[in-house]
């Protein structure tokens, strides 16, 4: 680990390097764009597979660190870096993979764009950033990647910034997270004014080493919080908002306005994986506290509250929007109940089939011409056999499907985490319930893209070309391959985040609790894909699709799910009207006082240059005109003694002769 | 002074011509009694024993000077000026008084002298021979020589100059041979 | 009266004979004459002082009067010959007439 540790650094920079040059490539030089992103991001996974490889067990080291001080103020000094650990390395993997098999999808999805190369420019500095937060070794460098992967997120989510839903989904986005990261920057200025750094592992001196923690855990403040409480909930705050958990939620269906590989790289596999990977990463300093507690609270609600809000959707990628943020919650009640271990797995595996259902749905819109409504498209199942299958295989992996897919093993984990939680088994339940419903809306989503009657007025394209399904397969497999590294049997991924080998074990998959739980699981998914089908079977023989027949049976609930539970307009009413209101104030404000006041200055300035000059005039000027009239009247006396009458001057010469002689004699004596 | 009659003779003949020659209405009249009073004048060198400036002063004052005087009268004459006309500058009552103011402090000074009262009624013997002179002026005075025979050739040069009458056809001949010289120096650059 | 004053009040008329001219005849060529008596009085106050005064037998009384003599001619020359300057341009030697130096 000690001689990767070195190149570490590259990983985000190759990427960001790319960003910067591409930035200055005209729009023509498409191709040269498109080479340079996936050349830096091949390079970035080529050294996170080393890395990994580092990390491996037998490891020589739990964790490589490379701190150096970048900025000496006084005693303190700002300390930039990387750390490398197994929960770095994995996710390294997996970013620089995902984003490398995205970059090629978008080849050929971005293709009649004309603004490719700003894309791919912006791609790559999103990826530069997301490495960045991975291996950040301080909370305030993870920060600023954070804010720098949020500043990405805009800029892509308005990439088609005419489109006014467009920029107003990227402003909306770029808001929501600011609001989280208010509760992170307090959490982080807080932590950094009681434990001194905000450096993760200093040799010791690390914010997550003991000596802090034992000094953040001793003290309480008001109500008997431990100072290490309130801070992990401030930086959950940062995470909820990154990672759309309910209240700050709402930006991320809306950010289905970007393009579809924007959708499933950043809204699907990394950037909202952020907020989990930072409570993963400071879970040393959440650890035992009741902030944990309230993390599991928010996932689970979030994943239950998503869930239902997808079933009434129509929009192909709103419903995988609601569908991630669902998930999210999941991993978020992964984290509070199993800790990092769990929570982990289910993101690794979640952003292999998220990706996959994103880069489907990309495929079957594309093929639709840029159709988005599900309601329009039908039976592609024919007419896009490879969509249809990758598609397939990651709705299955999505619902969590028994035994094959690694879904099924990673929410398995959570679940059972949260059947065994000390403080309530609420979440358990809750989680059951959004296992249905997510296979109940799949399953709905699946009837109405795929089966049935085919819409004639759609005039879908035969399958997509071969850069847009390699990467589909290759996520396939992945999404069915990856589920093996956590099984109860071999559970490696859980071993290799601490640090020790893991050993095979059979007898865990047979063993009472693991065959109830599979059981179970498969029939609420039984269930929910019977009643799937049933309510839609007949809907999907028509094309275009009638109405939803769940819309006649519960209409009021229907409604309220499709209107997404009137989050937004409740904030509307609330938060942007009172901001309105407090902008107009300010406005006026700004008008009436500072206005006033500058055009006060103005004036009095004007007025005292008007005195100034009035002064000069009779002052100065008057006087110095005075002086030189005086000086031509002074002239004018002294030039009658130039009369130019030679005998004149003689008689003078006389006088003053005689007036010399007259002081000659009379001084002599 | 043993012979006052001879001296006060030609004190009186040298101040009765300049006064004649500072009044008189006829500028030739002037210019003629001017050369009287210089001739006085050289008399009472004469009877200082100064031979040779009384020589030279005759010589060059009444034989050139007064010569010099007369012709340009002649040259000034015609004109404005008629014999009527006043001869006297304006304010003349102040000219006079301070003329009267330069004579009496003149004359106080001498009268009231100490030193020059003290002197013995009776001089020396001097002579001034021209040998002497001639000497002196070729040893000790010949810079001072050579700087007045500078400034003699100096003054007549300006004289000259500043008396000669131009000629018209004198200018008209010398512009054409400036055109032509300026003609053929755009010739030359062309 | 001491023999030198005698000599010496005789140079003062003389003096002032020629400055009374100069001060108030009209006439440039009469101004020109009473500059040339002022000069001789000069003349005849250097001769007085070498005769009546100390070493005599310097001649330097004399040595003046003769270089002074030979200035005075010089000077009567050329102011003769700017008054026939003058009178060329302008057609008048009376001084009162020439004041174009007037300030």
């Amino acid at each position: 680990m000690q001689s990767i540790i070195k190149l570490l650094w590259l990983i985000p920079v190759l990427p960001l390097a790319a960003a910067g040059v591409g930035a200055l490539l005209k729009r023509e030089r498409r191709r040269a764009s498109a080479l340079l992103a996936i050349g830096a991001m091949t390079g970035s996974l080529v050294l996170s597979l080393a890395a990994f490889v580092a990390t491996l067990p037998p490891a020589d080291l739990p964790r490589a660190v490379c701190n150096f001080d970048w900025l000496d103020f006084g005693t303190a000094s700002l300390q930039l870096g990387w750390l490398l650990d197994p929960l770095a390395a994995v996710m390294l993997v997996m970013v620089s993979f995902v984003s490398l098999l995205i970059f090629v999808y978008s080849t050929g999805y971005m293709a009649s764009d004309e603004n490719f190369t700003r894309f791919f420019c912006f791609m790559s500095l999103f990826a530069a950033a997301m490495l960045g937060i991975l291996i950040a070794n301080s909370l305030l460098l993870l920060f600023a990647c954070w804010e720098l992967v949020g500043l990405s997120s805009y800029l892509l989510i308005g990439f088609w910034y005419q489109k006014p839903a467009a920029a107003a989904a990227a402003k909306k986005a770029f808001i929501t997270t600011r609001i989280g990261d208010i509760g992170l920057l307090i959490g982080m200025l807080w932590l950094y004014a009681r434990a001194g750094t905000l450096v993760f592992y200093d040799r010791g001196h690390g914010c997550l080493e003991q000596s802090a923690l034992s000094q953040l855990a001793g003290q309480t403040i008001l109500g008997g919080m431990t100072i290490s409480t309130a801070i992990s909930l401030l930086i959950f705050c940062g995470a909820a908002g990154k990672s759309g958990q309910v209240p700050l939620h709402v930006w991320l269906p809306d950010a289905m306005e970007g393009p579809t590989p924007v959708s499933a790289l950043i809204h699907a596999a990394t950037m909202v994986a952020a907020g989990i990977y930072l409570v993963a990463r400071v879970y040393p300093l959440m650890d035992g506290t009741a902030a944990l507690e309230a993390v599991t609270w928010v996932g689970a609600i979030t994943a239950v509250f998503a869930a239902a809000i997808a079933v009434a959707q129509n929009d192909i990628k709103r419903i995988l929007a609601y569908s991630t943020v669902s998930q999210l919650g999941y991993m978020m009640m992964g984290l509070g109940v199993g800790g990092v271990a769990v929570g982990m797995f289910h993101l690794i595996t979640h952003a292999f089939f998220k990706a996959l259902l994103f880069l489907g749905a990309g495929s079957v819109i594309f093929g639709c011409h840029h159709e988005q409504d599900i309601r329009q498209m039908g039976g592609l199942r024919k007419l896009m056999p490879l969509t249809f299958a990758a598609y397939a295989i990651g709705m299955m992996a999505l619902c969590g499907v028994p035994l094959a897919f690694s879904g099924f093993w990673s929410k398995d984990a959570i679940l059972t985490a949260a059947r065994q939680w000390s403080v309530s088994s609420v979440p358990f339940y809750l989680g059951m319930t959004g296992m249905f419903l997510t296979a109940f809306y799949m399953t709905r989503q699946m009837f109405y893209v795929f089966f049935g009657r085919s819409n004639p007025a759609a005039r879908p394209a035969p399958e997509s070309p071969a850069v847009m399904t390699i990467p589909l397969m290759v996520l396939a497999a992945l999404a069915v391959l990856a589920g093996l590294l956590g099984t109860p049997a071999w559970p490696w991924f859980d071993a290799y985040l601490k640090g020790g080998p893991a050993s095979v074990d059979f007898s865990k998959l047979v063993s009472g609790r693991q065959i109830a739980m599979t059981l179970l699981s498969a029939t609420v998914i039984a269930t929910a894909m019977a009643f799937g089908v049933r309510l839609y079977r007949a809907t999907a023989a028509q094309a275009p699709r009638p109405a939803d027949p769940l819309e006649a049976k519960l209409p009021f609930v229907f409604a309220c799910l499709r209107r997404k539970l009137f989050f937004d307009e409740i904030y509307d009413a609330t938060f942007v009207r009172l901001n309105r209101k407090f902008a107009q104030l300010a406005n006026w404000m700004d008008h009436a006082i500072w206005g006033g006041l500058v055009a006060l200055a103005s004036k009095l300035a004007v007025a005292l240059a008007r005195r100034n000059s009035a002064f000069d005039e009779r002052a100065f000027n008057a006087r110095f005109d005075a002086t030189c009239d005086g000086l031509k009247a002074g002239g004018k006396i002294l030039t009658r003694w130039q009369s130019g009458q030679a005998q004149r001057y003689l008689r003078v010469i006389g006088l003053a002769f005689c007036a010399l002689l007259l002081l000659m004699v009379w001084g002599c004596k | 002074m043993p012979n006052n009659i001879p001296f006060y003779l030609a004190a009186a003949v040298t101040l009765g011509g300049a006064i004649a020659a500072m009044s008189l209405r006829n500028l030739v009249h002037c210019a003629l009694c001017a050369a009287g009073a210089f001739a006085g004048l050289g008399a009472i060198y004469l009877q200082l024993g100064a031979e040779f400036v009384a020589a030279a002063q005759v010589l060059v004052y009444v034989g050139a000077i007064a010569m010099l005087i007369v012709f340009a009268i002649l040259l000034t004459r015609g004109g404005k000026v008629k014999l009527t006309a006043r001869q006297t500058a304006p304010n003349r009552f102040v000219g006079f008084l301070i003329v009267l103011l330069v004579c009496a402090s003149l004359a106080g000074s001498i009268l009231r002298s100490p030193s020059l009262q003290a002197r013995t009624l009776a001089l020396p013997e001097v002579t001034a021979p021209a040998q002497r002179i001639g000497e002196n002026l070729m040893t000790a005075y010949v810079l001072p020589l050579e700087t007045v025979g500078l400034l003699l050739t100096a003054a007549m040069l300006g004289a000259v100059v500043l008396a000669i009458r131009e000629e018209p056809e004198a200018r008209l001949r010398s512009e054409p041979t400036a055109q032509r010289r300026q003609a053929l120096e755009e010739a030359n650059i062309s | 009266m001491s023999p030198p004053s005698q000599y010496l009040i005789v140079s003062a008329m003389l003096f002032s004979v020629g400055f009374a001219g100069a001060a108030l005849r009209r006439n440039a060529i009469l101004v020109l004459i009473g500059i040339e008596l002022m000069l001789n009085a000069a003349n005849l106050n250097f001769i007085a002082f070498w005769r009546c005064g100390a070493h005599p037998e310097a001649l330097t009384g004399v040595m003046f009067t003769i270089f002074s003599l030979a200035i005075a001619a010089a000077e009567a020359a050329v102011g003769l010959a700017l008054i026939i300057a003058v009178y060329r341009h302008r057609r008048t030697i009376q001084l009162d007439e020439l004041e174009s130096l007037k300030g």
